[in-house]
Formats: structure tokens, C-alpha cells, sequence
């Protein structure tokens, strides 16, 4: 009942482009005029940043879960998959496994104590300037790797889609996906941006189940015929085990541990994720979000073990990989096989808005912090009025826009979902033990933050320089260099620990006390939500 | 609207420390970190065996089970159960030991139990 084409003839897909470009327009009308008619009522910061906190759990679970899964889960994975077999579900597990840290830790208590970033809750106790300075700073790291792998994503994606191979034509598109994501920013405010995620993750995850039925379905709804069939496709058993990409040395099995430990600490601390927190009601909604996303993303992360495999076995990795946007290619490639240039029309549009809506989110957050954290609290130590300080983040909007551009054209060819991995661990070294301290050791300090949050940003960022990401092998960043004395690609296994050690060590070397007094306000706080409940008290 | 994340006018007077030394406001503390933190050393420890296991016992995630199911994929997808169970599992615990003290305790300091002047304001029935 279904036709499958033979094999994937990628030079038929030129002819699909205007198809393809049709949906993805008919996708940014609609979703622009949603945002137009969200944005009707911005009038507060809380309005701008928070979306006025009027989204219950499951629509901000749904927006997170569009937040999250990003082009690099979706693109990404199921190429790792395809292309690496096991080694890529990796991502998958730790990407899933890691928001229990969000939920059991983290989600509520911050919902509890802050206003609208992360550093409202990392300076709550300690010395204000300071903290929210190094917060600030890291938030605007994370978000810029962050917004990095998309942007390279969207590259990818177009080569592929419209044929454009020359760097000209991507960089082009890149700058086209930059200018619509700032107008939905500007315009639609986080109100905008949370619908636009929540459509998009709706659309995702209905294309993702949709493909997953069509492959087990081709394969009787027998997991173990599936993985049959990329065993013959790739006419080769290890496919199926673990260490095809990773365990080839033991610095490779290093750098699977060091990858295995940013995926589970980063997503705890990404500041986009926390910064959803703020746009519900009470503690309890805040929960329920973290639920409904553990869910929507743990199903999603189901499909693309059948994605990843179902592209190997019916696409075949050497396609994969001699197909324009290369690893990346692997899911619009197997809608392709599947549902001719329909599916792939739908799909790229989807895989595009995922783009366009993580970018969005990124920035948001990105602009949120500067106005808010930098701009409102240290420019103008708390005198700006909201007016002004949703002014500057509109302007920080469009500048962060015009960066992850020029970012996302440098990036442009790396798998995704590797970039993404570095963000992670970035986040999870910068952020994640200050984050994990303020809330539950009493006696931590300002010279614990600060040595936590700057160590932990600084080795990050330097072992990622120093990386065989950045130069040394054939595919790194710069080609040509040999500067990579760190050998593993991801920082993760050395960086995050130094920064809880360092946390630690400022805090017991510090002989400055911290209030006693804030330490207890935050604690009952976030504990009993009080303050921080009244929306649905009265 | 009144709905901001830290709205100032019930908690301004509020002694935090009095509130943080109340038997009530410990059990509370304690119910939730008895909860929280042996599971999140235990979903660390047992994510943490399946990513050593998979970079370092290759032969045994290999192991076919059924047809081309190996123990790997397995244990991969024993990750998905074990953190949709833990979720369960948080949220019952939540609803039922937390949430109701929680309330309590905040009800009490909206109720102006604990103003830093030391005597209960008037309105302290009005909840």
C-alpha cells in the first residue's frame, strides 16, 4: 500500500524546493499572527520577559518541550543515530534523564524565589552586583553557544532543502531565519515567543510520531526487524552496540563520560529553560510543567531511536553523509523516502520553525538578562524605570540577533547536536553548582559564586578552545591550526567538577558572612512559595 | 494583577528567621530533602552505571536478547521507564507530604503569625 522508492535520489530534491519554501512561508504567516494578536497587551517588563505569568502548566510544558527539543534533538540525534548507530541514542537518554535534576532540584524552588532570570535567584542572598554581574555573563555564554548550534542547524537544513551548496546562498538563508526571528521577538515580546513554541512542538512531535508509525509499520511494528534492517543496511553488526563512535581509544571513552556528565548537569541550567519557569502562575503550575515536558520529551526521544535506525536502514548513512548539510540531513532525508516531497516539505518546515522558535527563545532570555540583570540592576542600579528597561531589551534583541548571524555562519556544517553538547556543558559548569549551593547550603557566599561561576565559564570555554572542536583534526572549526592540547571535545568531566570545587573552596575561604537573615527568607520562600503565590490566593 | 514572582506587601514584615527555626518549616525541609536527594543520587548513580557500562562493557550491552535486541538498547530504554517512574513517584509525594504544609506554613505568614514586632497582627484569621 505504500510505495517506497528504490533509494533516496538527492538531486530529485531541487525540484521540491518551491514546495518546500510554501509550507515554511504559510508556517511564519500563521505564527505571525499569533504573535501579532499575543502581543496586544504587553505593557510590563512582566508582560515582555514573563508573558505576564499567564500560562497554565501544560501550555508552558508544551513550550518547554519546544524549547528544548531544538533542531540539534531532532537533526542532530537522528543523524548521530543514523550515522553512529548506538553511540547517538546517548544523547537522547542523557537529554531525557537530566530534567529530573530540573524537576527534583531545581524547578520550583527557583520559581519561588525569582522574578525573571536566573540571577534574580543567584544573587537573592549574596551581595547583589557582583553575583548578578558573573550570572549575567554566563547566561549570555550559554545563549550564544546555544544560538551558535541552531544557527549552523539552519545552514545545514538549507543546503539540503533549496540546494543552495555555496556558502553565499547559506549565509543568505542564515540571515534570513536571524531577521525573522528578531521581528518575533521584538513584536511578540515571551508571549509570542511561548506560542510560537508551542505550535512549533505540536507540529514536531505529531511529524516525529507520524514518521516513527510510517518506519515500524514497513517493518511489521518489530523493533528487532528494524534494527535488522540497518545491520544490513550498513552491512555491519556494530551499528547496533555501543562505542562504533566513542570507543575507539580510551580518550574517546573520556570524552563519551565527559559528554554522558554536560548532558545530564547542563539542561538543569540552561538559563532558557529556567527563565519558562517564570511564566506560570505558582510553584504547582511550575511543576506540572516539568511533567508534561518529561513526558512530551521522553516520547520524543523514544521516536528518534526509530528515526535514527529507520534512516540507516532505509536512507542508508553513506547517503546520509554524501547529502548536502551532511549528518544533519539524516530526518528530512527519511521523509523523503517516505512521503515523497510532501512529508519532506512538512518536515524541513517544521525542522525550520524549530529553528526560528528555539532562536527566538535563546534570545529573549539573552536580552532579558542584559536589560534586566546588567542594564536595570548595575547601569542604573535599580533607578530604571520598566519602560526603559523593556526599551533596552528590545534593542539588546536586535544586536544579539546581528551576532548569532555572524555565529551561526562561522558554525555553519557541524553537527548540532554536538554544539548543542558543548552548551550544555558550558551551562553546567557556569551555572549549575551556584544554582545547586544558594539553594541548599546555608553557609555558601558571594567569593563561592563568583570563583564557581567565572572558573567554571573561563575552563569551559578555554578547554573548548583548546579543543579538537576548535583545531587539530580534519573537521574542527579552523582548519590549518593545530592548537588542540586538550584532547577530549567535550569539557564537561573537567570543568564541571572544578567549578562545584571552586564554589566550595571560595565559599570556606571567604571571611565575609552573608545575611542570615536573607539565607532564611530564601529558604522558607522557596520552600513555602509565599510571595510568590498570591495570583492564585485571592 | 498582582501576580509577580515576589510581590513585597505579605512577606515585607515577615521575620524569615523566626519561620525558618519553627518545627513546621524543618519538617518541611526535611520531608523534601529525604525526598529529593537519595533520588537524585540514585538516577545519577544508576545513569551514570549505564553510561560507564556502554563506553567501557561493550561485550556485555552487545549481549543479544531478542533478535536484534541487545542489552543496551535495553537498559537505554529501562532510562525512559525509570525517569517517567521517578516523575510519578515525585508528584504523588509532592501532592501528598508536601504541598498541604507548604500551604500551611505560607497561610501562617500571610497571616502575620510571624511580624518581625513580635505580637500577631489582627488579620491573622482572615485567611
Amino acid at each position: 500500500m505504500i510505495t517506497i522508492p528504490a533509494a533516496v535520489d538527492v538531486a530529485a530534491l531541487k525540484d521540491t524546493t518551491l514546495l518546500n519554501m510554501g509550507i515554511f512561508a504559510l508556517f511564519v504567516a500563521v505564527t505571525m499572527v499569533i504573535v501579532l494578536r499575543a502581543s496586544r497587551n504587553n505593557k510590563t517588563a512582566a508582560d515582555y520577559y514573563a508573558a505576564g505569568r499567564s500560562f497554565t502548566g501544560s501550555q508552558n510544558g508544551t513550550a518547554i518541550a519546544g524549547d528544548y527539543l531544538s533542531a540539534a534533538s531532532f537533526l542532530g540525534i537522528t543523524g548521530a543515530i543514523a550515522v553512529n548507530g548506538y553511540d547517538g541514542f546517548m544523547y537522547s537518554i542523557g537529554f531525557l534523564v537530566a530534567w529530573l535534576v530540573a524537576l527534583l532540584l531545581v524547578a520550583e524552588l527557583l520559581r519561588n524565589t525569582g522574578k525573571f532570570t536566573m540571577a534574580d535567584v543567584l544573587s537573592f542572598r549574596l551581595r547583589q552586583r557582583p553575583v548578578r554581574i558573573a550570572a549575567a555573563i554566563s547566561t549570555l555564554a550559554v545563549c550564544f553557544f546555544y544560538l551558535l548550534a541552531q544557527m549552523a542547524g539552519a545552514g545545514s537544513l538549507i543546503s539540503l532543502l533549496l540546494g543552495i551548496s555555496d556558502w553565499g546562498g547559506q549565509a543568505l538563508v542564515i540571515i534570513v531565519v536571524g531577521a525573522l526571528m528578531i521581528m518575533y521577538v521584538l513584536i511578540g515580546g515571551m508571549k509570542g515567543t511561548t506560542w510560537v513554541q508551542i505550535i512549533k512542538a505540536i507540529l514536531l512531535i505529531a511529524g516525529a510520531a507520524v514518521m516513527t508509525l510510517w518506519v515500524l509499520a514497513i517493518y511489521g511494528f518489530n523493533l528487532s526487524s528494524l534494527l535488522g534492517g540497518a545491520v544490513d543496511a550498513a552491512n555491519n553488526p556494530a551499528v547496533l552496540n555501543p562505542g562504533l563512535q566513542y570507543g575507539k581509544t580510551e580518550t574517546s571513552k573520556l570524552d563519551f563520560m565527559s559528554l554522558g556528565l554536560a548532558l545530564v548537569l547542563g539542561t538543569a541550567a540552561l538559563p532558557h529553560v529556567l527563565m519558562r519557569f517564570y511564566t506560570v502562575p505558582t510553584a504547582k503550575e511550575a511543576r506540572k510543567s516539568v511533567v508534561w515536558s518529561i513526558w512530551l520529551i521522553g516520547l520524543f526521544y523514544i521516536f528518534t531511536l526509530v528515526l535514527g535506525y529507520g534512516a540507516a536502514a532505509l536512507v542508508g548513512a553513506d547517503t546520509i553523509k554524501g547529502a548536502p548539510g551532511g549528518v544533519n540531513s539524516a530526518a528530512p532525508l527519511l521523509a523523503f523516502h517516505l512521503g515523497g516531497p510532501l512529508l519532506l516539505g512538512f518536515i524541513s518546515a517544521v525542522a525550520f520553525a524549530t529553528i526560528l522558535a528555539v532562536v527566538a527563545g535563546l534570545t529573549i532570555t539573552a536580552a532579558a538578562s542584559f536589560a534586566h540583570d546588567i542594564y536595570a540592576n548595575v547601569i542604573a542600579k535599580g533607578r530604571a524605570d520598566a519602560d526603559t528597561e523593556v526599551k533596552v531589551a528590545r534593542r539588546t534583541v536586535v544586536v544579539i540577533g546581528i551576532l548569532a548571524i555572524l555565529g551561526g555562519i562561522l558554525a555553519n556544517g557541524q553537527n548540532v547536536a554536538f554544539l548543542v553538547a558543548l552548551a550544555f556543558a558550558v551551562a553546567a559548569s557556569a551555572n549549575l553548582p551556584t544554582i545547586i549551593y544558594s539553594l541548599f547550603w546555608r553557609r555558601f557566599t558571594t567569593q563561592g559564586a563568583t570563583w564557581s561561576m567565572y572558573g567554571g565559564l573561563a575552563s569551559a570555554v578555554i578547554l573548548i578552545a583548546l579543543s579538537p572542536v576548535v583545531s587539530g583534526t580534519a573537521t574542527s572549526m579552523i582548519k590549518g591550526a593545530n592548537f588542540a592540547v586538550f584532547p577530549l571535545s567535550n569539557p564537561g568531566i573537567v570543568s564541571i567538577p572544578l567549578a562545584f570545587l571552586l564554589g566550595w573552596l571560595g565559599t570556606v575561604l571567604d571571611k565575609r558572612q552573608e545575611d542570615r537573615g536573607k539565607q532564611a527568607e530564601m529558604e522558607v520562600r522557596s520552600l513555602t512559595g509565599v510571595g510568590a503565590e498570591k495570583a492564585v490566593e485571592h | 494583577m498582582g501576580n509577580d514572582a515576589r510581590t513585597q506587601d505579605a512577606a515585607a514584615s515577615v521575620d524569615f528567621e523566626e519561620v525558618q527555626a519553627t518545627q513546621q518549616f524543618k519538617d518541611l525541609r526535611k520531608r523534601h530533602r529525604s525526598f529529593v536527594f537519595p533520588m537524585a543520587i540514585g538516577f545519577l548513580l544508576w545513569y551514570f552505571a549505564y553510561v560507564i557500562l556502554a563506553a567501557y562493557a561493550v561485550d556485555f550491552m552487545s549481549t543479544k536478547v531478542w533478535g536484534n535486541i541487545n542489552v543496551g538498547i535495553i537498559m537505554g530504554l529501562l532510562q525512559f521507564v525509570t525517569t517517567f517512574a521517578i516523575t510519578g513517584w515525585y508528584v504523588s509525594y509532592s501532592n501528598r507530604r508536601l504541598d498541604p504544609i507548604a500551604a500551611e506554613i505560607r497561610h501562617g505568614i500571610e497571616g502575620h503569625d510571624y511580624d518581625k514586632s513580635g505580637n500577631s497582627a489582627l488579620g491573622g484569621g482572615a485567611k
